[in-house]
Order: C-alpha cells, then structure tokens, then sequence
C-alpha cells in the first residue's frame, strides 16, 4: 500500500489458519492499522491481493467483507455515540438478523458474554476508554466473524483490565473464531498468540512462534531493541 | 408483526381526537388555514427527520421534492383530468426516483458538504422550472376548478383539507414509527453516528442513504400534492423556493430532529407565528417570519441544541428495558475454512 512518496505496506505475505490467534506487532507507524485497512476494505492496496475463505477480496466494500465473516474494530474506539450499548450490539447482529427482535436476543448474548450486561443501557458517548475498547469488540462479535481482527483492542488499559481482555480473547477463540490481533502490549499478546507477525516500516521482518520472535535478531533490533519499552498510547477519543 | 401495545393505541386516539377537536374551536377559516399549515409542515418536518434526523443527511433540498409533488399532480390533471390522488401517489414516486438520482451522486458527501449539494439540487431544480415552457415557466398554472369533490381533492371548506392533511401527516407518523423500530431505522442512526463504522459491520451506506433521501422525497411530494390541491395555483416562486427548505429545516430542528413528534411539535410553534406575522404584514411579511425563525432558532440552538422535545426527553433511546430473561446459549458453529491470505505490497 502506497500513500503518495511513503510504502506503509511494502512486500507483506502471510497466512493466517483457522482457529488461530496470530499478533501483529512493530513500531508505531510501521503499517499495521494499514494493512488493517487493506484487509477490512477501508483501502484498496495498491498492489497485491487479499484471500479469504479462499476467495479474492481484494477491493470489496468494507460492508461486503463484513458480510463474508470478517470483522474489525477500530484503533481509535468509535462507539456510536448516540446508541445505548445493546443499541450498539444490535447495529453489528442486524447483519445475520433482520428482525430486530432476533438481533435483540443475539446482541444480549454477546453482551452477557462481553461483559457488558450491566452496562447495556448507557450511550456510547458516556462510556470510559477500557468499556470502549470492549464495545468495538462486541459489536464486531455481533456481526459474527469467522475472522475478527483487532486493532490495539488493549493499548491504554490497567493490568487488571488487560487480564479481562486477555480472557475474552480466549473466549472468542474458544468460540470457534480465528484472531488476527495488532497489540503493542507484550505481555498481553505473546501468551496467547500461536504465531507473531512483525512490522517494520511496512515490511514484514519476521513471523513465527512467539518464543522464536522475542529472540529473533531482527525483531530486536527493530522494535523490542528500542529498550523493550511497552508502548502505552494515549487515546484521545 | 410486533404486538400493538396499549400506550400505542393511547397516543393513536390521542392524535385523533386533538385533529378532530382543534378546528371546531374557532369557525374562522384563517385559524382554520394555520391548523392545515401545521398538518402540511409537520408532515414536512417528519418527512425532512428520515433524512436529517435519523440519518444525518442535513437535507436544505427539499423544496426541489415539495415541487415535483406539486408540479406532477397539477400537469396530470392539467393535461390529462387525472385525479389529484393519483397524480399524488404519481408524484411522490418521481420524487423517490429523482432522490436516488440526488442521493447516489452525492453519497460520498458528509455534513455541511451534502447540505450545500442538497441546496445546489434545489436551486438548479427552480431554475429548470422557471424556465420549462411546458409547464407555464415563471407564469405558473392555476388549477381548473372542480365541483367540490373529494374525487378532485377540491372543497370549498377547509374540513375536508384539514382531515386529509392530518391523515397523510399521520400515516407518516406510523411510517416513522415502524422505521424506529425496525433494522433501518438502527442503519438509519448508525450512519448518522459513524458511516466508518457502519460500513465495518455489515451496512451498505449508500444504499441507506438513497433509501433514506427517498423516503423522505415521498412524503415532501405528496405534501407537495396536497399544497397545489389546497392553494389552487402553483409557480416555481411558491413550490420550488428555496425559503421553503429552509422552513422546513426549522420546523424540525426546533420541535426536535431524530424524534417523532419533534417535527410536529416545531410546526406548532412556528406556523401559527409565521402564518400570522405573514398576515398582519402583507406581502413583505415573508421576510419577517424568516426573521422571527432566526430569532428563535438562536434562542433555540442556544438553550437547547436538541430541540425543544430534548425537554422533555432528556435520555431517549429507542431501547427500553431488554428482556432479562432471554438464556445465553452461545452456539459456536462457525469456522473459517481457509482464513486469510494476505500479500499486500511491492509498492
Ligand atoms: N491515509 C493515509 N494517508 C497517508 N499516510 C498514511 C495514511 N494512513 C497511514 N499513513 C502513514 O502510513 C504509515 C503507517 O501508518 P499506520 O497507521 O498503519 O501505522 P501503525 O503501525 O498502525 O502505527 P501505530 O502503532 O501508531 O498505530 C505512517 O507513516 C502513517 O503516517
Ligand atoms: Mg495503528
């Protein structure tokens, strides 16, 4: 992917199977909401394709791509301000469930498994950054993914709250669905991820299993050399 | 279908009865005029809310649909003696079809920058108007008259306007109604909130949007219809002004946009100031009621941005109570079977 003069995604080939979770990692600005992007159908790379279920889908509509099993969430959480949670829920669960009595009683589900039950009745624009960050996976949930792909779905969040969404991870996955996880938090990723993905400056540098990637040299060298510093984003919104 | 609950039913008699109580305090046909102003522009109003309201598409277009209602029905029974209720129904079809043509174009478009599209659609559609021979240009058509029947949509008492007008208004009411409850009316309000995220979860936004801005088109036709039907004569200067939108516009941001009753609520308050100040000034009261909308709008935009049925609808959302009881079977039946392939790159 090309922006101009700059190659934010630049040679990047990998597989992800089904019922893994794979991390992407790198530096901030090495491509990896980029190659999000591509994948979602927000940009449509400028070379290259994108298989999934075996299929082109290279330059579908983000809708069409949701509707093919594949969901995301956003980097920068987007709840929708002006829904309640379940509101929030139903608008991902309207994609299997026409009638909204169904998308009703699915969106509950995910909420009690989410642990958002409590705060169902909240509107987005009241909720504080660790219950966005849940409501973006939620909502995602909703729409019920063979592959959900999460953009930082822990940066910004306390231990105690990191460990929760450690465990909702494996309740997904548990569920069947294949992850696909960009996340600056190590301790959080590296436990969990059955392989790791690593960006620098828009080239894939490495890829295998977390415990190959921790020493690998280039990897180091790029990213954890920088004084293995857990990157903490502020998010504003 | 879902069950029709009591509190339904209460507002649907409600309505009945204020509709059927209201013109029989006052034998005065200007009083009379004013109520059928607030049918016309209410309907306006929650035709204008699907698109403004709901969806976030700041229509100031909408005069452009109020003429083609207007301008259809009127040449239909011009040219052909068809009945008013179908060239109605005829209108407010061509308007839903020239709002996809409006709506596709400018799908891309947000905020402000559809707002000035929606302008610039309507002000090209009066342009076309004054200047189409066929349809009498700037010179306008009177409408032949009619014995008085309801065949023809013409009556020489204003009960019968007065009960068309709320009915269509109420019709419209139900459409809202059923729309909040159902699927498009979530995609409706999650596009309003975040196309971005609407189009990650499933939601094809442009066709939503031209769902939308055709609904809407629809009902502005028909009141459109009804206008010409009413006044008996039509020019671009009365149906296709671009003072019309901006009226329209106000009765629901003053009422309440993105509530039901809001648009109906505006009409209320601003047709019985505007029709009066209209009348108490002449003909350069046109000017002065937009002058007194501005004040409002200020007061308004100042002491309540939601409008004034924020009021009394301080947390309204669509979601009441949900159904605590429902199980949490999670049913794990999915599996991708090839998951993804990425090879993005090499520039
Ligand atoms: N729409 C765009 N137009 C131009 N440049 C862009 C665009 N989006 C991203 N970039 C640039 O592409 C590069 C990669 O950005 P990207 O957001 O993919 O990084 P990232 O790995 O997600 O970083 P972070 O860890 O900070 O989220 C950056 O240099 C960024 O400035
Ligand atoms: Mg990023």
């Amino acid at each position: 992917m090309r922006f101009g003069g700059l190659l934010a995604n630049n040679d990047v080939t990998f597989d992800i199977y089904p019922g893994e979770i794979v991390g992407l990692i790198g530096p901030n600005g090495a491509g990896k909401t980029t190659l999000f992007n591509c994948i979602s159908g927000f940009l449509r790379p400028t070379a290259g394709t994108v298989l999934f279920k075996g299929e082109n889908i290279t330059g579908l509509k983000p809708h069409q791509i949701c509707h093919r099993g594949l969901a995301r969430t956003f980097q920068i959480t987007q709840p929708l301000r002006d829904m309640t949670v379940l509101e929030n829920v139903m608008v991902g669960t309207f994609c299997r469930y026409p009638l909204t009595s169904q998308a009703r009683a699915k969106a509950i589900e995910i909420l009690k498994m989410t642990g958002m039950w409590a705060k169902r009745h909240q509107k987005g624009s009241e909720l504080t950054i660790p219950d966005r960050k849940r409501l973006e996976i939620a909502r995602a949930l909703g729409t019920e993914p063979d592959l959900l792909i999460l953009d930082e779905a822990m940066a910004g969040l306390n231990p105690a709250e990191i460990h929760e969404a450690v465990e909702l991870v494996k309740t997904i996955q548990a569920q069947g669905i294949t992850l696909f996880i960009i996340e600056h938090v190590m301790e959080a990723i590296m436990p969990i991820a059955d392989r790791i993905v690593v960006l620098d400056a828009g080239r894939l540098i490495a890829e295998g299993p977390p415990s190959e990637i921790v020493h690998n040299e280039r990897v180091i060298e790029a990213y954890l050399g920088e004084g293995r510093h857990v990157k903490r984003k502020e998010h504003t919104s | 279908m879902p069950k029709i609950s009591r509190k339904t039913i209460m507002i649907v008699l409600l309505y009945v009865g204020v509709v059927a109580i209201t013109p029989l305090f006052s034998k005065a046909p200007f009083y009379r005029h004013v109520l059928i102003m607030v049918g016309m522009y209410g309907l306006l109003g929650v035709a204008w809310n699907i698109m403004g309201g709901y969806t976030g598409l700041y229509s100031f277009g909408q005069s452009a649909f109020f003429g083609i209602g207007a301008y259809t029905s009127t040449m239909m029974l011009v040219k052909g003696g068809f009945s008013p209720w179908i060239g109605m129904l005829c209108g407010g079809i061509l308007a839903a079809i020239v709002a996809a043509g409006m709506a596709y174009p400018t799908s891309r478009l947000r905020g402000p920058y559809f707002t000035i599209a929606s302008q610039a659609f309507a002000r090209t559609f009066q342009i076309l108007m004054t200047n189409w021979d066929y349809v009498e240009g700037a010179i306008g058509i009177p409408l032949p008259l009619m014995p008085d029947t309801w065949r023809f949509m013409q009556f020489k008492d204003k009960i019968p306007y007065h009960i068309i007008i709320f009915s269509l208004l109420g019709i419209a009411i139900l459409v809202c109604y059923y729309i909040e409850r159902s699927r498009t009316g979530y995609y409706f309000r999650a596009i309003r909130d975040s196309e971005q995220v609407a189009s990650a979860l499933g939601i094809n936004t442009v066709r939503q949007r031209i769902i939308a801005t055709m609904l809407s088109a629809f009902f502005t036709a028909i009141a459109g219809t009804f206008y010409s039907q009413y006044v008996l004569y039509i020019d671009p200067e009365s149906v296709t002004h671009h003072a019309l939108s901006v009226e329209i516009v106000m009765v629901a941001a003053v009422g309440g946009a993105g509530t039901i009753w809001g648009p109906v609520l505006g009409a209320a308050i601003l047709m019985p100031i505007s029709q009066y100040a209209r009348a108490a000034l002449g003909g350069a009261g046109r000017g002065i009621d937009l002058i007194i909308y501005g004040v409002i709008i200020m007061v308004i935009a100042l002491v309540r941005p939601t409008g004034i049925l924020g009021f009394f609808q301080r947390e309204r959302t669509i979601e009441g109570e949900g159904g605590d009881d429902i199980g949490t079977t999670v049913t794990a039946d999915t599996g991708a079977d090839d998951a993804v392939r990425g090879s993005l790159g090499q520039q």
